[in-house]
């Protein structure tokens, strides 16, 4: 009876046409590939990637390294505005010397960008793995594992995040390295956001038929988490993610730029525009050069990450072609 | 307008979404106050059809050809303004969903208001008040006061009723309505059919009916188009085409509906040992003052070779009695054996398997189907890769699947042939006992009829013990040999199909029965005469003091059903 | 059938919390209230622990690298930090309540109710120098707040409106430029320009409304134009995301279908549908305000919270830190409250879920 069955099963009744889940990855750079804004702001990054890797390398063709103190540039009686017009751009220093020091702007510059780049993805994958755990195990859990972590989530979401990342920073020890440090606040302190996140979506899979299928099969709950649960909390743990980097990275320059975060010598973009209004007139590009690195930074990696939003939720993106109905009001 | 012209005149539609031709070369024309239907199985384009004639695809990015006029009006060349016009006072459009069709944030009358005057001069407060006059029209009792509720204080019903009111207001010379009934119980579905048949005759509006039901058509138009794939199959007058289809596609449709005056052919009372037996199960949500009794006192047993239908309206704790007979559910009291043991149940036992209603959530869309079927093999502990594969093509091959698709994942399925996966799987773990939750309810007709089939079938092959929960009567009766009505967490009547279906003796199950549609224009016609005599009836006695003001479902649906089961 | 079946399983399955609770309105208040309170203790015990028992060690970080033994002991000795954690968390819950006497050498200095210790820099009391600051940043929040609102939601309704037409593609454009400019690099900019280049203000410097409301006003124009800009971005981001999502929803077409004007559809009931997270995001800000706009205040050497904890932070006064992260805590906790019971108000249907 197979056979007749299935020849006159109506082709109808199943769209065919729904996206394929199955295929992910492959499925996402298509759609990714789509999005033109998405693209050039993916190659932007890249781009960014490579000069925060290649810093060292970029500095040594310069010849200049990003700490060295030149006390000859800078002219100390005028309080020591760089010496030379543009802000004593040179063929030695291509975009000038800080004012005061005298030290190399491109080699901070470039350097500044492995800060920003590397604070902000180690906060994301920390902020990522905790909220993650805290998530899954407040979904799955019973209902005091439950109550207790939704608790500590609320109190986390409560807190403003740069409030408290400014306030831990008082407290920790002084010896470390400072960006690893401020990596590792931000990262433990801006996790409440994915964990509410992770568990409601926990729980709406949970109800699933097919985890309950599973239940029937005779699984555990640890194998059911791991087949049924984790692949299907990587689109919106990645899509959260996408937009946690450039939260971090402005969270990071706010820190630095108020004193509290990565310090001297050790370069930052936020914390060179601490003292920039001061040297405007004489060093324009001491203020516009990290400002403009740090506002081209922020805005390929949100457009960046509204792609992968778009590319991981194609209903979203369908949604404001279809179904919204604009009237031609200049008709009427 | 001319007078002569007809009040829908559809020619050579067509209406495409990308590359998909939703609906092809589509013509028909609804004369002044006549009752068109168009019927199909989800994708022939019928509602794409309905949303035409409102020029509801306008800058949505689908592509329109063909001519449609609407009372005169042609829709693809009005300018918004004129669309707008048309929207409303022309044509007014009752959609499936009521409660997501109403605006959640404002009370329902204050929307009907505001639609009134987006086409009539009218103040404020007249506007209101005849938001209250057209609720009242639509058998909302207390309508003044009604009107200040939102939507979610309603009943599913109640809602729907709110939504002809809206579409009532401009006083439309047509009503489309988009499977309007297809969200509600099967009692709440006789009564919006009968508002709408009463409607008509009052107003002389014309209906464009659109549903996946026959029997829905059957009880309410005159006309009937046929739809599938896009274009029209078969037209005519609907006692005709229902009783003497000339196409293919009709007949198989036809025959593929499942009713409850059929003849049923014979089961082989074949029966074996008790597979499971409960007593007393009860279940409740939530405690102190909003707990929640969803399963009361429930007692039943079945054994294997045999199915127990259980069917009930929603709310009435079907589908919870059938998670905690699976033990996904653990009931707050009552006892559950298993295979006639002692033992009181725990949690998930084995030989217990689960076919569930949706086809799309049932299967991890991750893993390959062959996987999924795999699973209770593995879980069992089952380490040899290739006996395991051979067993699961066994199994594709046994449900009606290519053994072929093992490696596919379950997009590539369609709804039945999912459904045969999530059969497949439950088989894997050689079950005595599958509880079916709603397992065709998500499928056209025609699919519904060869998964009902080929459950049956394995049945009679493997001697399994089935539990066939379902709202759909006719469903239920074809597959059982036992029957519980479900009503509120209890069982108002349980014994054999010929009992439960030929003498039913509990007025609830009198009153279902009698709400079932028909498929026959002529009985359908006779079974709301009674209907609409019971209504009037209980109106005098309720005007007379006897009983309480009761709300519109239980209050029009109530009353005697003998006389209704007699029609 | 399968939403409504979804449907009445969803409202089956209610929390246990809320069966004892009750159910309705009064029981929705009631339990958010609750809900509040617990978050708070969880959050002062929280904050109190991770500040005492942060990694390193209190009292020298307190004192600062060069301190000798004798004067970490002395640190360690005024901030009782070799008594048990809980008895000093008792003792600050007890100050809250009902205010606290310090013993230093010379003499005895009280603290009043609702005592959040002493700074350890000044001796002054926390919770006097929190309220000195309030007026500053509330000055700044307020008028900022106001602005963002007005010109974040405007936008955001504004774009969703014009889906897909060029006015939406320039205020994406230009909202989305918004959220990726820190603030202090706007207001650095709008700085130089407005009170350096053009001279068109005086570079901003508190005075109290009490004093001159129109130098209030005057002196603060610019932080709150560098504020609003970058926090309307953001709330234009989110108008525009849920007006569009509350226009693709069933009820919509129900009133496109019956011919009423876009504009109305728009204006009535897609954007009452979008609010929710826009509140939500609103009470958030507020309560967050608290901690002081940080960046803004110390840009523009305003003497709010802000600069006030920036200065506790660099200077290590544990005590001011620790108090101002619970009031700020706090004020989140409340206004988030508030914004639920607030909207349940208006929306009944919230109570139900």
């Amino acid at each position: 009876m197979s056979e007749a069955l299935l020849a006159s099963e109506t082709p109808g009744t199943g769209a065919a046409t729904a996206p394929a889940p199955a295929s992910g990855a492959r499925q996402f750079w298509r759609r990714l590939r789509t999005q033109r804004a998405a693209l050039v702001a993916a190659a932007v990054v890249a781009l960014l990637v490579l000069v925060a890797l290649a810093a060292p390398l970029l500095t040594a063709l310069e010849g200049q390294d990003p700490t060295s103190y030149h006390p000859g540039l800078v002219d100390s009686a005028r309080g020591g505005v760089p010496v030379g017009s543009f802000g004593g751009m040179s063929a030695d220093h291509w975009l000038g010397v800080e004012p005061q020091t005298g030290r190399d702007l491109f080699a901070r510059l470039v350097h500044g960008a492995r800060v920003s780049l590397g604070v902000a993805v180690v906060a994301t994958v920390l902020q990522v793995a905790i909220g993650v755990a805290v998530g899954l195990a407040s979904g799955l859990g019973g209902r005091w594992l439950d109550q207790t972590l939704s608790r500590a989530t609320d109190v986390m979401v409560a807190l403003p995040l740069m409030v408290l990342a400014l306030a831990l920073l008082a407290v920790v020890p002084s010896g470390f390295p400072r960006p690893v440090l401020v990596a590792l606040v931000i990262g433990f302190v801006g996790w409440g956001g994915i964990a509410k996140v992770v568990r409601a979506k926990t729980i709406s899979l949970k109800s699933l038929d097919h985890v309950a299928a599973a239940r029937l099969s005779g699984w555990g709950g640890v194998r059911i988490a791991r087949r049924e649960l984790l692949p299907a909390l990587a689109a919106p743990v990645i899509t959260y993610a996408a937009l946690l980097v450039p939260t971090n990275i402005t969270v990071e320059a706010a820190l630095s730029f108020l004193g509290v975060g990565v310090k001297p010598p050790t370069a930052s973009w936020g914390q060179m525009l601490t003292s920039a209004d001061v040297w405007y007139q004489a060093a324009p590009q001491y203020l516009l050069l990290p400002a403009a690195a740090l506002f081209v930074t922020v805005l390929a990696l949100t457009v960046l990450g509204d792609g992968v939003r778009t590319a991981l939720d194609p209903r979203a993106a369908s949604r404001l072609r279809i179904g919204t109905g604009r009237k031609r009001e200049g008709a009427a | 307008m001319s007078p002569d012209q007809s009040l829908v005149q559809v020619d050579g539609l067509s209406v495409e979404f990308g590359d998909v031709r939703a609906v092809d070369t589509v013509s028909f024309t609804l004369e002044r106050g006549g009752a068109l239907g168009l019927v199909g199985e989800s994708g022939s384009g019928k509602s794409t059809v309905a949303s035409a004639l409102l020029g509801l695809h306008r800058d949505t990015g689908a592509r329109v050809t063909g001519s449609v006029r609407v009372g005169g009006t042609d829709v693809g060349a009005a300018t918004d303004a004129e669309l707008r016009g048309l929207r409303g006072p022309v044509a007014s459009m009752v959609f499936q969903d009521p409660l997501s069709s109403l605006d959640p944030y404002y009370a329902v009358g204050d929307q009907i208001a505001e639609v009134y005057r987006t086409h009539a001069k009218a103040s404020r407060r007249a506007a209101r008040a005849r938001a209250v006059e057209v609720l009242d029209r639509v058998g909302i009792p207390d309508a003044p006061r009604r009107a200040r509720s939102r939507p979610h204080e309603f009943s599913g019903g109640m809602r729907q009723r709110a939504l002809i009111a809206m579409a009532l207001a401009c006083e439309p010379q047509l009503l489309i309505a988009d499977e309007p009934t297809t969200a509600l119980d099967v009692t709440v579905q006789a009564q919006i059919l009968d508002l709408l048949h009463g409607l008509r005759e009052e107003t002389g509006m014309g209906l464009l009916l659109v549903t996946h039901d026959v029997g829905v058509a059957a009880e309410s138009v005159d006309d009937v188009l046929v739809m599938r794939h896009g274009r029209v199959i078969e037209r005519g007058g609907v006692a005709d085409v229902l009783s003497a289809p000339r196409e293919t596609y009709t007949r198989q449709l036809l025959s593929a509906v499942p009713r409850v005056d059929a003849v049923r052919e014979e089961r082989s009372a074949d029966l074996g040992d008790v597979v499971v037996e409960a007593d007393g199960l009860r279940r409740e949500f939530g405690r102190g003052k909003g707990a929640f009794v969803a399963v009361d006192g429930v007692s039943l047993s079945v054994r294997s070779g045999e199915t127990l239908g259980v069917v009930g309206e929603s709310g009435s704790g079907k589908t919870t009695l059938g998670r905690m007979l699976v033990g996904l559910l653990e009931p707050t009291a009552g006892q559950l054996r298993h295979g006639g043991a002692e033992k009181q149940a725990k949690g998930v036992v084995p030989g217990v398997q689960m076919v569930f209603q949706d086809p799309v959530s049932s299967l991890n869309p991750r893993r390959s189907v062959g996987e999924s079927i795999a699973d209770p093999l593995r879980a069992r502990g089952d380490r040899d890769e290739d006996a395991i594969r051979t067993r699961v093509r066994d199994l594709m091959t046994r449900v009606g699947l290519d053994p072929a698709h093992y490696g596919r994942y379950p997009h590539e399925f369609s709804g039945g042939q999912r459904q045969r996966v999530g059969i497949a799987r439950a088989l894997a773990a050689e079950p005595r006992l599958i509880v079916c939750d709603e397992p065709v309810s998500a499928l056209d007709v025609t699919t519904q009829a060869q998964v009902t089939a080929l459950l049956a079938e394995l049945q009679r092959e493997l001697g399994l013990a089935l539990v066939f929960v379902a709202h759909d009567l006719a469903v239920v009766r074809q597959v059982s040999d036992k029957v519980a009505v479900m009503r509120r967490g209890r069982i108002v009547e349980y014994g054999s199909v010929d009992e439960v279906y030929g003498a039913p003796q509990d007025p609830y199950t009198q009153r279902l029965l009698a709400a079932v549609p028909a498929l026959d224009p002529a009985a359908a016609h006779e079974r709301r005469a009674a209907r609409r005599r019971v209504a009037a009836a209980a109106r005098e006695a309720r005007a007379a003091g006897t009983e309480g003001a009761e709300s519109a479902e239980g209050g029009e649906g109530g009353g005697t059903g003998k006389e209704l089961a007699a029609a | 059938m399968t939403a409504t079946l979804s449907a009445s399983v969803a409202t089956k399955a209610r929390g246990s919390l809320g069966g004892l609770l009750g159910g309705g309105f009064t029981g929705f208040v009631l339990r958010r209230v609750l809900g509040a309170l617990v978050t708070l203790f969880v959050l002062s015990v929280v904050i109190y622990a991770v500040f005492y028992v942060a990694p390193g060690d209190v009292a020298q970080i307190t004192c600062g690298p060069r301190c000798s033994p004798a004067q970490v002991q002395q640190v360690s000795d005024q901030l009782r930090l070799d008594d048990p954690l809980y008895t000093r968390y008792l003792d600050f819950l007890r100050g809250i309540v009902v205010g606290h006497d310090y013993s230093t050498g010379t003499g005895v200095l009280h603290c009043d109710a609702p005592c959040l210790g002493l700074s350890y820099q000044t001796d002054q009391q926390v919770t006097e120098l929190i309220l000195n600051k309030v007026p500053v940043t509330g000055s700044l929040a307020l008028g900022a707040m106001v602005l963002w609102l007005i010109l974040g939601v405007g936008t955001g309704v504004l774009s969703a409106w014009r889906r897909g037409r060029a006015t939406e593609r320039i205020l994406t454009g230009v909202t989305l430029a918004g959220t990726a400019t820190p603030v202090f690099v706007i207001g650095l900019i709008l700085m130089i320009l407005v009170c350096g280049q053009l001279q068109w203000l005086p570079f901003p410097q508190y005075v109290p409304f009490t004093d001159d409301p129109q130098q209030w006003a005057w002196n603060l124009l610019l932080p709150w134009v560098s504020l609003a800009l970058i926090e309307a971005a953001k709330y234009a981001r989110l108008t525009r995301a849920s007006m569009l999502e509350t226009l693709a929803e069933d009820h919509v077409r129900t009133f496109r279908a019956y011919g009423v004007k876009e504009r109305s559809i728009v204006g009535r009931h897609a954007l009452r549908g979008a609010l929710a997270p826009v509140i939500a995001l609103s009470a958030n800000d507020f309560g967050s305000m608290f901690g002081g706009a940080l960046l803004t205040e110390t840009l523009f050497g305003l003497p709010g919270l802000g600069r006030e904890l920036v200065h506790a932070v660099r200077v290590v006064d544990l005590p001011v830190v620790v108090g101002m992260v619970m009031v700020t805590g706090f004020f989140v906790v409340l206004a988030n409250a508030v914004a639920d019971v607030l909207y349940a108000v208006a929306d009944r249907r919230v109570v139900l879920s």
